[in-house]
């Protein structure tokens, strides 16, 4: 299968608990696909952090809402190409280390893979299955298909009806931040879930950052569980997901997503950023 | 009171009582939470982040703020809330905005200026918004007017209205009708039931048809019916005040 994939992969009964640093360079090598997910909420800001201060290059970045996290990757130098379908600081404007790199290939070129949310969540959900693609209504009449190569028309073999395929998506390392895991590394997160579960599934390697490890994971309303045999690596990270939020622990940080406009505006400002980070 | 609000406050009230609502963020989601809490107390709002009957006290900056899961009747993943919730047509209204609109109501939130390659502006891109367009029953767009903005053709189809007019969307199999409405600082354009043509058939008070023509990049058709939207109340601007986000 591709990626390396295998219907009989014997997983380690659970997941290693090791600091991030540790887990970063175990998991994330020099030209990886690397989904980094969490709609919104969860989003694994400090294994971000620790890929820049680790000093990976010419990642594939695979996200829906590349948001802050991947504006800091791109601009530390980190990404080759975007996989992604919406790029903006949501309610503030522009990703202004994206557009640059865009627009004006800084800190260096950079290639786009472009889809919709919902192509993108098909593609997850495929790759979680098992599936070389997934089917669905949509895209058809936008200029999007021309550009994307993923993306493909295909006829319902039962009724001829005109669809739409997507590719697969299938990642070296899926990144996820959680609420909680416990000792064996059995994963729970709940809030807004976003396509993290299929992110992990669909992926060779996995890490879930978590704000803490608990002796027993008593039920919430609306949680996932990732059995810690689907998770290679668990890092305590308390605050991991800031400025997004982990629901039940801290909000989201508005005033850092309105103050990284000016930061991600200007290129030195944004280098001193990253000198904070790297420090 | 700001044209902002006249344009908010007229696309709440596009919105009807009982409509489930999937709702962008920006515009789209102040104005159905105006909505909600004037006329349209049994509005449910769906957000692409999977929130179901979401009932902010206050406005989301974001689509997925902690304020929409904890207030939703259902949180979903992102999948589900595209394949099992959007994709069948199970949602009424689809409420967008656009950074350029054509005479067909075609949306680009991609890419302006220097083709796709080499943009001059690159935006952020699709999100949910072509299944939006392509599925929800009806689609009601929010846009501030200007030359800019409304344009003859836009650079890029991110999300599509009528195609290259009448009978494109039957052709492509969209299910939905498309935009039935877009509502402006200015007024109120409609597509013409022969032609799709987006045409002014409101204009908000004390705008004139020439400043509407001037925001327009194309030849702006006008209704001969044209009319003139009723001023925000006191009690829609109070509700859009206590709005204020986070």
């Amino acid at each position: 299968m591709p990626n390396g994939h295998s219907q009989y992969v014997h997983y380690p009964l659970m997941a290693e608990i090791s600091p991030l640093q540790e887990s970063v360079a175990e998991l994330v090598r020099d030209g990886d696909v690397v989904a980094m997910e969490g709609f919104t909420a969860l989003i694994p800001f400090a294994a971000a952090h620790e890929i820049i201060r680790q000093g990976r290059r010419d990642l594939t970045l695979v996200r829906m809402t590349p948001d802050l996290v991947f504006d800091q990757l791109i601009g530390a130098g980190c990404a080759r190409r975007l996989v992604f379908s919406w790029g903006g600081n949501p309610g503030v404007g522009s990703l202004h280390r994206f557009r640059d790199a865009v627009e004006r290939s800084w800190p260096h070129p950079l290639e786009l893979e472009e889809h919709s949310h919902a192509g993108m969540a098909n593609r997850y959900a495929a790759g979680a299955s098992g599936l070389p693609f997934a089917v669905m209504r949509g895209y058809v009449g936008t200029d999007l298909p021309e550009r994307t190569p993923t993306i493909r028309p295909i006829a319902c073999p039962f009724t001829g009806e005109a669809l739409t395929a997507v590719a697969a998506l299938r990642p070296d390392v899926a990144i996820v931040h959680a609420q909680r895991a416990d000792r064996d590394g059995n994963v729970q997160l709940w809030g807004i879930t976003g396509v993290q579960k299929e992110a992990v599934l669909a992926a060779d390697r996995s890490l879930v950052t978590v704000e803490e490890v608990v002796d027993e994971l008593d039920p919430r309303p609306g949680a996932i569980v990732l059995p810690g045999w689907t998770v290679t690596r668990v890092s305590v990270v308390p605050e991991g997901a800031r400025p997004s939020y982990a629901l039940g622990y801290y909000d989201r940080d508005n005033d850092a997503y309105r103050a990284w406009d000016a930061i991600s505006r200007d290129r030195e400002a944004f280098a001193r950023w990253v000198e904070e980070v790297r420090a | 009171m700001t044209p902002d609000d006249r344009m908010t406050v007229a696309a709440a009230r596009a919105l009807r009582d009982g409509d489930v609502c999937f709702v962008g963020i920006g515009l789209p989601s102040t104005a159905a939470n105006l909505a909600r809490r004037t006329h349209a107390p049994g509005l449910v709002l769906v957000y692409e982040s999977g929130c179901i009957g979401a009932k902010p006290t206050r406005l989301p900056l974001s689509i997925g703020d902690g304020e929409l899961a904890t207030t939703a009747d259902a949180v979903v993943g992102v999948p589900e809330i595209f394949n099992y919730w959007l994709q069948p047509g199970r949602i009424d209204v689809g409420f967008l905005g656009a950074a350029q609109i054509d005479r067909f109501a075609n949306i680009n939130t991609t890419v302006i200026g220097g083709g796709y390659d080499a943009p001059k502006v690159r935006l952020p891109g699709a999100g949910g918004a072509p299944e939006i367009a392509a599925s929800c029953g009806e689609v009601i767009v929010i846009v501030r007017q200007s030359p800019r903005a409304f344009v003859e053709r836009v650079d890029f189809v991110t999300s599509v209205g009528y195609g290259a007019g009448p009978g494109d969307r039957e052709r492509l199999g969209l299910p939905g009708r498309g935009p039935v409405k877009v509502i402006t600082d200015l007024g109120v354009l409609e597509p013409d039931p022969e032609t799709c043509e987006l045409t002014l058939t409101a204009l908000h008070d004390g705008v004139s048809v020439d400043e509407a023509r001037a925001a327009t990049g194309w030849e702006l058709r006008v209704a001969s019916d044209l009319g003139v939207t009723l001023a925000p109340s006191d009690a829609e601007l109070a509700a859009l005040r206590e709005l204020a986000p986070v």
